[in-house]
């Protein structure tokens, strides 16, 4: 079996601002995640890729302290987030932006209160500072204030992205997850999500997390590459995590594993599928 | 969380044994979710944008069908009582009957069914949507405690106002047996109202409304236990509305039973100490 790569980049000096150690996740007899091990750096984008259902959306929750792990600890800036009290999870994760796989906007409010409720619930910031911290989120994901009145049902699927990028994105988050940032979005709006996550990566000097299976956004938005295996299939004593590295390296990497889902090759797997 | 058998084929001792298990985790999980949401009410009160909107859902919009339902129970007891009564040349305290019968059990009871199948139900549904596409995460996200937030203000619109959906049931079911009993069936106006006097108490009114408090408690809690722990898809979303009308449903009729023993042993104690429950 292959060994993980773990390249010696200029940013292997900078302390983690996420990490998860030695994670085993579980929901009821199901487990999902298995002793996994991953670090997220100050300022860097680190791209999760697998297939579906290998974890990947649990991953980032669980760093983004959504979820709870059955085994191992989950630490930001060092610290063990289960020895933090209520009040200070509530605050530290003030500090994350999350764009969810659907968008998750409320479907009771319409696009400005979506956008409004991070600032409402956790500032004392008055009426028309919050308008103009709306509009001005608006306005960075390329959508007009006037949308601030539809609701999320009037809206497309590539408009809904940008939505919640742009309620992700008004509390200046330091850390933004991105699940699945382009799944279902025809080309030109996935790479105008794209150049979204450059810019904000550019302008805000934030550290992003991508869960994506779309390897052209890896291409573009990647600093680092993590692939997670599904658990079903990884064979005892072996590692879920298969690959850490660049994405030039994911496509030269010699685990066939890896190599063929980042080129979208069908041949290793559907052999695996006749042979079951 | 269930339990799960580890070997075999289930045996009958098996799947009692199950279902005793899934039955306290059941309960179990119920009683961690009611203490949750009692830290959530200890917190802080939810803002009113937040608040009058559920207030306004679970009260206002539910007065036309407890009032139409309420109507026509207060209808059908007159009809069914009368040709009793009649039997026995009593029907002039018809309304002795059917306003006992409204205040201290039916009126409660029907105004929880009902809250149960119009707001219990929108409520697990509305919820378990939430869950199913990550809103309950986001809201987590956003700095904001989904239990505080979606719990709490539903708690308490049910439990305030399921009071006044009660008297508004007890009160246009009085009217429908009024009906029926006075204007159709020929019963004297006065001794329907006489003898529906000499027989409600006080102590019956305040009971029956204090039986509904537990009800909105208990209906909300379970509808919003269900939303949390919908099952993916539509499916799961059905299932989940479909189990807070049932299960509270349940809940309603098995609270009735204590609280009416409870409120009985309560009566007979300040009657027996001299008070005067009029």
């Amino acid at each position: 079996m292959t060994a993980v790569v773990r390249p010696q980049s200029p940013l292997v000096t900078v302390a983690p601002v996420l990490e998860l150690r030695s994670i085993t996740m579980e929901f009821g007899a199901q487990r999902v995640l298995q002793d996994v091990t991953i670090q997220v750096r100050r300022g860097e984008t680190l791209v999760l890729i697998g297939e579906s259902g290998c974890g990947k959306s649990v991953t980032t929750k669980l760093l983004a302290g959504l979820l709870e792990p059955t085994r191992g600890e989950v630490l930001w800036d060092g610290r063990p987030v289960r020895n933090r009290s209520a009040r200070e999870l509530h605050r530290d994760r003030l500090r994350f932006g999350y764009l969810f796989q659907g968008a998750a906007l409320f479907d009771s409010m319409n696009v400005f209160e979506n956008v409004a409720f991070g600032l409402r619930e956790n500032t004392d910031l008055k009426p028309d500072q919050i308008r103009d911290v709306v509009h001005e989120r608006l306005r960075e994901v390329g959508l007009a204030a006037a949308v601030g009145e539809k609701r999320p049902s009037d809206l497309s699927g590539g408009m809904k992205k940008r939505v919640g990028l742009a309620r992700a994105l008004a509390m200046s988050p330091d850390v933004v997850f991105y699940d699945e940032p382009t799944t279902g979005l025809d080309p030109v709006m996935s790479d105008v999500i794209n150049e979204l996550i450059l810019q904000t990566q550019a302008s805000r000097k934030v550290t992003s997390v991508v869960v994506t299976h779309d390897m052209h956004t890896v291409r573009r938005v990647a600093d680092r590459v993590v692939m997670l295996y599904p658990l079903s299939r990884v064979a005892p004593q072996q590692p879920q995590l298969i690959f850490e590295g660049t994405p030039e390296e994911a496509f030269e990497f010699s685990d066939p594993r890896v190599t063929s889902f980042v080129r979208g090759e069908a041949g290793a797997r559907l052999k695996e599928m006749y042979a079951a | 969380m269930s339990a799960s058998l580890t070997t075999g084929d289930p045996t009958p001792i098996h799947m009692v044994g199950r279902l005793v298990v899934n039955f306290i985790i059941a309960v179990g999980d119920l009683t961690r979710f009611l203490f949750q949401t009692m830290g959530g009410l200890v917190g802080q009160m939810p803002r009113s944008r937040v608040l009058w909107p559920v207030m306004y859902e679970v009260g206002v919009r539910s007065v036309p069908v407890i009032a139409v339902t309420g109507l026509f129970i207060g209808m059908v007891l007159a009809v069914q009582s009368y040709d009793t009564l009649r039997m026995y040349r009593l029907e002039s305290r018809i309304g002795s009957v059917i306003n006992v019968s409204l205040v201290k059990e039916l009126g409660p009871v029907l105004a929880a069914t009902m809250l149960a199948g119009r707001v219990g139900c929108a409520m697990a549904a509305e919820i378990g949507t939430m869950r199913v596409t990550e809103q309950i995460d986001a809201l987590k996200a956003l700095g904001a405690d989904p239990i505080s937030y979606l719990v709490v203000p539903r708690f308490l619109a049910c439990f305030w106002l399921i009071p006044a959906l009660t008297l508004v049931a007890d009160g246009v079911g009085m009217f429908g047996g009024w009906v029926v009993s006075v204007q159709i069936l020929g019963v004297s106006d006065h001794f329907f109202w006489l003898y529906s006097q000499q027989f409600i108490t006080a102590f019956d009114v305040v009971s029956g409304v204090m039986k509904s408090m537990f009800f909105g408690a208990a209906i909300s809690i379970i509808a919003c236990h269900r939303g949390f722990h919908c099952g993916n898809g539509a499916e799961g979303v059905g299932r989940a509305a479909t189990d807070s009308f049932v299960c509270s449903f349940i809940a309603i009729l098995a609270l009735d039973l204590v609280l009416v023993l409870m409120l009985n042993n309560l009566y007979r104690l300040l009657w027996s100490l001299g008070i005067q429950v009029i």
